[in-house]
Parts: C-alpha cells; structure tokens; sequence
C-alpha cells in the first residue's frame, strides 16, 4: 500500500465537539440513572502492610439506605484472569495504603459515601517498606520489562569503551512517582440482565479487554458481557485496563440486584489505578573529544508492588536513539508496599529520555559544543541495537527546524549568561521519541441504499480526536465526502479493535478502517468486514518511531528561584497526519505534562503512613495555564513507506518524551545549576 | 458526608443565636474552604448557617477616613474595588494572588480570614494531627513539611496559616469587628490569629459562636499606597504561597525610611508581622544593604526544619525585593 494522499490533513473540529460541550456527551457515570439504582462507595486500608481481620457491617447496615457491604468474607468469588489487582475482596491481605477492602452499596452516592466512612474495620498491621533506595535490599532482575523486552542489553565492552574515552560522565538522575490523573475519574455503570449478560458503562482506554477479563472473572461467555464507552475523558494509560471499579460495579450489581454506579474518588486514584514509578538512573557516556559517543550505559533502578509486577521499560529507548559501539542498559526492581505502578503516557521513554537527554546536555557542556550539533554527531546510520535499517528517522531534520524556529544559538553553552531585570534567562533543547506500535484490528464498511457509509469499529476516543480522524481516513478511503459516512465507535458489539494506548490506537484502527472501506469501495460490495493481522504480520524488518527535538524557554527568579517557561518549540516527525488541529493538541498536550513533569508533579512518598501524602489536586501540582506559554508546534512532511495501513505513526505520547529534559537543560543554562532531581523546586536553583 | 442541616440567617444576632444554641454548628461562607473540609470529614457539622445573605457585602469609608468591608463581600469584588487598588495596592494584588478566579468569586472576606492550615496530615482524617484531634502527634515534623511554618511554631504543630489576604490585612494594621453571644467587640488583625502553642487546635482567639461582620481599613496613608504584595509559589496561579510579604514604605524628603510596613506569608501559624525588620529600618537609609540587614534581624528567630530551610532565604529576599522595588532601588 502507497501513501498518495496529503501528509497532513485539514484541521476539522471534533465530531463530537457540540455533543460534548453542551453537556449532551455522556460519561460512564451518566448512563441509568433510576429509581433502583444504587451508588457504591470504596473503603480503602489505612494501613500500609498487613490484613483485615473483621469488618463490622452491621454497623452501617442498620441504616435504611444502606443495601449491602461488600469484603473478603462474602464477597462473590471471581475467576482468575491472572491479574491480582482485578482479584478484588478475595483476600484478607493488605499490600499497600490505600488498597480497597470493602464496598459499602446504598441508596444514594451521598449514603454510600457516609457509610463507607463510618465503616468499622479491624486491621492487624505490619511493618512496612515504601522508600526506593538506590541499593534496597529487594532489588532483582524482572524477567521481562513492559511490555516484553530485555531486561538487560550489552553490546562490545561498554566499562573498558568507558576506561579507555577522553572525555567521561558518569550522573545519577531521580524521578518522583507521578500521577496520571485524567479529568474524568475512572467510574463504571453497571446492570445485569435477565438473561445473565452483563451491560457495563465504563471509563476506559479499550471495551475489548474490559469485555474479556470481565467474562473471566464472573464465568461467563465474552459475547454476554457488553460494554459500552462512547466518550472517555482521558486516562494517560491508567484507563488501559480494567479497574478495581468496573469489577466492584458489576459484583455489587449482582449481589444487590440492581443497577449500581461506582466513581472512583480523585483521592482514591492515588492509589487505586497506577502512576509511574519512580526511578533513579544512573547514566554514563565516555566520548572522543569530537563527541562521538563510544560508550553508553543507563542502569535504572525503580519500584513495583508485592501484589503485581510492572516493570517500567525505562532505558529502552536508550538502546537505539544514538550510536556508539559499546552500550549497556539494565533495570532492576525493588518490591515495594506501595501501590501498584503502571502504565503512564510514555511508560519508557518519559523518564528515560528525562535522565539520558540531561546527560547528553551534560557532556556537550563538557565537551563545550552546542547540544544540537553533539546529538548530530552521533545520529546512527542503522539501529544500533538490531541493525535494522530506520523505516524513517528525522531526527536531524526536527533538530534543525527546531534550532531555527526557536532562535537557537549554536554555540556551546554559557551558563548564567542572560537576564532581564531580576530573572535568569535560559535555554534547552533536548530530543523527542516514541516507537511505532501496532495491534491487529478488525472493521466494517457499509453502504445503504442511500449511498450512506457506515464504518463500525470498537476503537476508543478519550478524548484524543481518534473518532475524528477515523472519520477522515474513511472518508479518503471511500472517496466521498465526510457527511457521507457515519463512523461508530466505543461498543464492544463493534468488531474488535485494541486499546487506546502505545500511541497505537489510530495507527491500528485507521489502518483496519482504511483496509475495510477500500475493499468496499473496489469490490463494490454492500458490506466488507476487513481485518490487518495478516498486514502487521508482512511488515518488514524495520525500526519504526516518531522523532522530535523539543526547545524550552526557562526564566528562573533571583529573589525566589521561581521557575517560569514563557515558551517551548516542539517539532515532531510523525509520519502522516491525519488532522493538524486535533494532532496540534496531542502534541502540546504532551508537552505540558512534560513541563508539568519537569517543575510541579510530584508523588510525595510517606515514609511513616506508607501513601502518597499529597493526595489530591490542590497539593499534587498540574500544570496550570499560567504556566504554559507559546507552545510553537511543527511538524516535518514525513513520507515512509514502511509503516503500511495510512502511512500514520503514533503522536499521542512522543510529546512528553524529552520535555522535562529541555527544561532542565534551559535552567543550568539559565542558572549554572544542574538538578538531578524532579520535579524542580524553586529552592534548588535560589542560592 | 455526615447529613447536616442548612439555615440562612437574616441578622447577625440571629445568626450568633443559631450557633450558640447549636453546639457543632458553622457559619457558611463561600464554602470553599468549608465544605471541601466536609467532603474530607475533616468538618462534620450538624447545622450550617449561611451568613451570605446578611447584607454584610458593602465597602464603604468610615467617618475617620479609612474603609469597612463587609465580612460577606467576595474576595473578588474587594480586589476589583477602585479605593482599595488605589489607596491599598497590597490587598488587591494579595487578593488576586490568590486561588483562582472561580474561587475568588465564592470566597468572602470573613471566610478567607478563618481558612483552615493546608497541611496535608490536618487533611487526612486517617492520620494523627494535633490540630485536627488534640493529642494525637503532630507527624508533619518527620514528615512532609516542605509547605510548613519556620517562625512561632510549637513542638504541637507547625502548621501556617494560608491566606494571602490577611497577611496584607496584617501590614496594614487593620482590624476586625465581630458580634458574639457577649455582643460587638474590635479586634486587631495582629490579635486574632494566636499561636499554635500547646494548643494548635485553636487557630484565632475567636469563639465558635463569634461572628466576623466587617473588617476595617485604616486611613490610607503614604505606606499603604506605596505598597505591594509579593508572592512566590511553585505555580503561576492556583497555588498557595511559598512565601510571600507584604510591604509598604514611605520616605522623608532626605531619602531615609519615615515609615515602613512588612508582614510575611507562609511562615507562620499566623500572618507575620516583621515588626523587628521595622524598627531596624526606621530613620535608617532605603538601600538594599539596610533590608538585608534588617530581613535577616527579622529571620533570627527563624527555627526552620530540614525541608523548608530555604524558606528563611526565600522570605529574606522576599523583603529586599518588596522594599527595593518600593524604594525604587536597584538590587546588587
Ligand atoms: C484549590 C484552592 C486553592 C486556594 N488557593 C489559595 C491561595 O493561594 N491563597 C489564599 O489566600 N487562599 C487560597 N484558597 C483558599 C480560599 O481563599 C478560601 O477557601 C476562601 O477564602 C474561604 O472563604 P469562604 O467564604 O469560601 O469560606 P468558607 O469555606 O465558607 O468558611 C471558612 C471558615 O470560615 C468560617 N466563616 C465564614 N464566614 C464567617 C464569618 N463571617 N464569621 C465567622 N466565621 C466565618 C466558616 O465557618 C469556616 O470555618 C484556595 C482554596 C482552594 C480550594
Ligand atoms: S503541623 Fe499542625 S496541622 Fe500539621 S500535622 Fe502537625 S499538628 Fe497537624
């Protein structure tokens, strides 16, 4: 298949952008609103480590509205889908604060809430280890990292390459725990039927694995679960799959009989839906005095829980970004009484990319060369992991176009160099990366009597534009105009299609959407159901990502330390893009959660309590407006041929990769002061 | 959330009726601060008087000169108002600076006064906290205290008082009236917080049923309208005070200090009012070097815990910066 049509499409406005800002865009918690229904509460373990020893249920249960109270010793037992923390209220045992032990059922949310308060629950508590330590005790060798790589990689001699460089650095990074925290909690609606199918209304990245793990865990054939998501408000990888909340929703609602509603709190989503680990990476470069790298190490250490593993993939992208003979990359994990981490926007490469793209700043500053020009130096011809030629790599070209959109000077750095009045202006630059994934998908074109084209797929909008740009791609596909077809999504009656995740999604389901309405329209047939397994499986032996070079603008105060960005220029190499408002957003939307990264977010580990002690939005920081300044974003006409389907990579996550490396690279330029550590205080840049 | 009652009070004797009779009832405001607190089971009262509706929403001169506001007046409204941005630029701006623009627009003046700490264990009904219930520890010392009070806080409790408004309200020496169960009475702004001592649980000297009705603005004079408010917070907006101070300075015709006015934010279970930097600088030269000196008199006392070191720093320059800027002198 040959891309031949534009490389960026028109910027039209959301399909559903009227639906959802009057109000008429419904959300999980939304649906069956009903006399019968019933509001379900969490109760969550104020312990960190330990078990539940009684819940005293009567207590609550004397009041009228309360229906039931759900834990460990009456709950219904579910089937193993291999997933612990979908195991929910099948085990006395308490893993980390914040882990839910009880369901209070009422008759109002409000009822629910105050039961669930009330709620008598005895512990018995044990010691607990919440600190990730460079050295902890429990560290080991995950089998795999996320999503299945090696765990370790070495090539040549990477200590002696190391020994034998002029030119050497040898740093140690840190990261916080960081919340992923979309606008719309995750929440599910839940009604069982007569016929024991099971409807779920429910927030999530992907219905599919909703529906399959669902079906496992209540003993029941996938096609009597039916779950409909039509309109997602965001979920940064934590909606990627199910929740605690769409289990509980469809246990109460098989315990009460009735309809229940289930919201997780924003409080509770600190511990309840993952958040990414935190990291500490220690990275060393040895380099020829030109600034060829010939060694490159990143040795990472992170957590996870003693319920489930995840292991962050953090150095992987280190394996291939820039050349260099000799090269070693390892994570080890500590097994922590925290909460479970999981996948957030750019689980990988957003960390990774924060430490080893401040390290790259570090060496030129070394080296005294202009940090564009080092990571020039030292592009690679093939992936220097596999070999594999680039199916496209524009790199260079971002790191050019961005130089000269932003007004770079290509000198070698000078900090403390500039200032207005009492403010400390700086500049960064730092690289961008994300991987080409794609899923298998299937799809279905039809026509009606009318020449309308209804396109089915169950891809998942949260919020991105995916349903748009479907809409799009079908349109060119079919040849007709965009009012000439319907796209529907979000049902898991639709044909299968995978999640909202991996920056895959409209990759995976364009791809099926634009095989399926082809055929249509060269078969001439009244209905094609199309599906790209066999075309994933045919790609070639390529290395396939988006690239981008990202520049930021710091202004740091003398008097306070105060850190402002006034501005960013992010160009990206993205391969087509389908619609330039709508991409536009992905990409600004990726770069304010890595500015967000770089100086406000920040999971505050409680030693004593074992939580995260900044719980909510007014003491977990997110990026406000104010912080944001002019966003320029650009992007390279990038045509491969190797990606197959709409000739489209991923751009929902290669925005935040590289950011909060800019932005630390901009404060020692404006300051003189490396910080190792995010997010940035003003305390760390005040002397 | 606990089912409470809801009443509108009609006059503030009324109103201070309502909650003496009612023991474990609040005033409502804005409900801001109030009811996230309920949300969080923080507050559980059984009856909340709202005393939005009490006519307690005007600004207006007083026969000597100065101005009274009503303690219903929305924090938006008083820093919008002409007379305060003109003869009180440090409300205003301290006003503004706070929370966001939905927020300023519920909150009113009497609420904003009687905020509670943003200490994240005060928060927390699952964790100890000497304010919230008495006797129970005070785990912010070994825990995060980042945010936390460096001058007049206890072995109790190191919480600080989060509002940017009274900090202005305390450099300017204003005062706040009330109507209680023993009926009206004044009180400097200065005297109303109290510190944490053995008993943090108590933010003001005020008693449950005690009603703020207004607050009163001195004359405005050389010091208050060469005044300013400067706030330093880890975001742009939306964000409680790092530090913060609120300065105004007047100068005789020979260039040295006639009058000089600071208070800090964010340092202590109360505004902090810098009357030891004060006196230092009176009659004395406007050059950095004398607000340094005088900043650093005034941070002594400083008893600072590792996480919020800095903040002696912070504030030190947040006092050089205000007065240089006021003084129209260039820092080094
Ligand atoms: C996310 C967030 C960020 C914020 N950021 C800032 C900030 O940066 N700076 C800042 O200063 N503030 C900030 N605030 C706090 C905000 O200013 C306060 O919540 C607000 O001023 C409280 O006013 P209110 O009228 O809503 O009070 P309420 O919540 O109604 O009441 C607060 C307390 O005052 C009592 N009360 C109310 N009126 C009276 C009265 N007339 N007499 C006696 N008692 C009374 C109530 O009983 C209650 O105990 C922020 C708040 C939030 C939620
Ligand atoms: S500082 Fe005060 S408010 Fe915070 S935990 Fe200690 S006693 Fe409670």
């Amino acid at each position: 298949m040959t891309v031949t049509k534009a490389l960026t499409g028109p910027p039209l406005t959301r399909d559903e952008a009227i639906e959802k800002v009057t109000g008429k865009a419904r959300y999980a918690y939304e649906y069956h609103s009903q006399p019968d229904t019933a509001y379900a509460w969490i109760v969550t373990s104020p312990v960190a480590k330990g078990r539940v020893l009684t819940v005293d249920a009567d207590h609550v249960l004397r009041s009228d509205d309360v229906i039931a109270v759900l834990w460990h010793e009456n709950a219904p037992h579910l089937g193993d889908v291999g997933d612990p923390t979908l195991a929910v209220l099948q085990s006395p045992e308490i893993a980390y604060r914040g882990q839910l032990v009880a369901l209070v059922v009422a008759k109002t949310p409000e009822a629910a809430r105050e039961a669930a308060a009330q709620l008598p629950v005895e512990y018995e508590e044990l010691a607990h280890d919440v600190v990730l330590t460079p050295d902890h005790a429990s560290l080991y060798k995950p089998e795999k990292v996320n999503p299945a790589f090696e765990t370790d990689t070495e090539q040549g001699d990477p200590d002696r390459a190391f020994d034998a460089s002029p030119v050497q650095l040898d740093q140690t990074y840190s990261t916080v725990a960081l919340h992923n925290n979309p606008m719309e909690p995750h929440a599910t609606t839940a009604i069982w039927g007569e016929n024991g199918s099971l409807t779920l209304y429910d927030s999530n990245q992907g219905g599919g694995v909703v529906q399959q793990l669902l079906a496992g865990l209540f003993e029941l054939e996938k096609s009597q679960v039916h779950v409909i998501n039509p309109h997602v408000g965001g979920g940064f990888g934590s909606k990627g799959m199910p929740r605690p909340n769409v289990v509980l929703a469809a246990m109460a609602a098989k315990v009460t009989g009735r309809p229940v509603k289930l919201a997780v709190t924003r409080q509770q989503m600190f511990s309840l839906v993952g958040y990414r680990t935190p990291t500490i990476q220690r990275i060393r470069l040895g380099a020829e005095a030109d600034g060829r790298l010939n060694a490159i190490m990143h040795e990472v250490v992170e957590q996870t829980s003693t319920v489930k593993e995840f292991a962050e993939q953090t150095a992987v992208a280190t394996r291939m970004i820039y050349a260099a003979p000799h090269r070693r990359t390892s994570h080890r994990l500590a097994r922590l009484d925290v909460p479970v981490p999981s996948w957030m926007r750019a689980p990988g490469e957003c960390p990774g990319f924060y430490a080893f793209e401040s390290a790259m700043d570090e060496l030129a500053v070394e080296l005294g060369v202009d940090p564009v020009e080092l990571r020039i130096r030292n592009e690679p011809e093939v992936d220097p992991e596999t070999g594999n030629p680039f199916s496209s790599r524009n790199l260079v070209a971002c790191l050019r176009e961005g130089a000269r959109r932003f007004g770079w000077r290509s000198e070698p750095r000078a900090p403390r160099n500039h200032r207005e009045g009492r403010w400390l202006i700086g500049a960064g630059v730092a690289a961008s990366f994300y991987p080409t994934y794609q899923m298998p998908a299937s799809a279905t074109a039809s026509v009606d009597e009318n020449d309308h084209y209804t396109v089915d797929i169950n891809a998942t909008d949260i919020g991105t534009g995916a349903r748009t740009a479907l809409h799009q791609l079908a349109a060119e596909a079919l040849e007709v105009p965009l009012e000439q077809v319907t796209v529907r999504i979000g049902d898991s009656d639709l044909p299968a299609a995978g999640i909202a995740g991996g920056s895959m999604g409209t990759r995976s389901w364009g791809w099926a959407v634009t095989k399926a309405c082809r055929q249509l329209r060269e078969e001439g047939a009244k209905s094609v159901t199309a599906n790209t397994k066999k075309d994933i499986e045919a790609l070639g032996e390529y290395t396939r990502g988006s690239y981008g070079a990202q520049f930021v603008e710091v202004r740091v105060n003398q008097d306070t330390g105060e850190l402002r960005v006034p501005r960013m220029t992010g160009i990206f190499a993205a391969g087509r893009i389908v619609n330039a408002s709508t991409a536009r957003s992905q990409f600004i939307g990726g770069m304010t959660m890595g500015l967000s990264m770089a100086l406000h977010e920040e999971g505050l580990i409680d030693p004593v309590f074992g939580d995260y002690a900044n719980h909510d939005l007014a003491s977990y920081h997110v990026a406000g407006c104010a912080d944001v300044g002019a966003l320029d974003i650009g992007w390279i006409e990038e045509a491969d041929e190797h990606l197959g389907g709409a000739g489209t990579k991923g751009i929902g996550e290669i925005g935040i990769v590289g950011t909060a490396a800019a932005v630390a690279n901009a404060v020692f330029d404006a300051t003189g002061v490396r910080v190792r550590e995010l997010p940035i205080h003003l305390e760390d840049v005040l002397k | 959330m606990k089912p409470f009652a809801y009443a509108v009070a009609e006059a503030p004797v009324q109103a201070v009726h309502q909650l003496s009779a009612r023991p474990g009832a609040k005033f409502l405001g804005g409900g801001t601060n109030l009811v996230d607190l309920m949300r969080l089971g923080v507050e559980s009262p059984e009856l909340l008087v709202d005393v939005t509706r009490l006519e307690l929403d005007r600004i207006e001169p007083t026969a000597t000169g100065g101005i009274l506001v009503g303690a219903g007046v929305r924090n938006s409204d008083l820093a919008a108002d002409p007379r305060i941005r003109a003869a009180y630029p440090m409300l205003s701006q301290a006003l503004l600076s706070g929370a966001s623009g939905q927020l300023r627009n519920m909150a009113t003046v009497g609420g904003n006064l009687l905020q509670r700490t943003r200490c994240v264990y005060f928060q927390d009904v699952t964790k100890p906290c000497n304010k919230r219930e008495p006797g129970t520890g005070c785990p912010a010392r070994t825990g995060a205290h980042r945010d936390l009070a460096i001058l007049g806080a206890s072995e109790h409790c190191i919480a600080t008082h989060p509002s940017d408004f009274a900090v202005a309200l305390a450099a300017l020496d204003a005062r706040v009236q009330i109507t209680g169960p023993a009926g009206d009475r004044a009180l400097a702004l200065a005297d109303l917080y109290r510190a944490p001592d053995e008993d943090p649980s108590r933010d003001t000297v005020l008693d449950p049923a005690d009603l703020i009705t207004a607050v009163e603005i001195p004359t405005s004079r050389e010091a208050h309208r060469n005044s300013l408010y400067r706030k330093a917070r880890d975001r742009a907006s939306y964000a409680f005070a790092v530090g913060s101070v609120a300065a105004g300075l007047s100068l005789a015709p020979d260039g040295t200090i006639s009058e000089v006015r600071i208070a800090l934010g964010a340092v202590a279970h109360k505004p902090w009012r810098a009357r030891r930097a004060e006196s230092a600088l009176t009659g004395n030269p406007a050059t950095p070097e004398q607000f340094r000196r005088a900043a650093e008199l005034e941070l002594a006392a400083a008893e600072p815990l590792p996480d919020n070191a800095f903040k002696v720093e912070l504030s030190q320059n947040l006092i050089v910066a205000a007065l240089s800027t006021l003084a129209g002198v260039e820092e080094a």
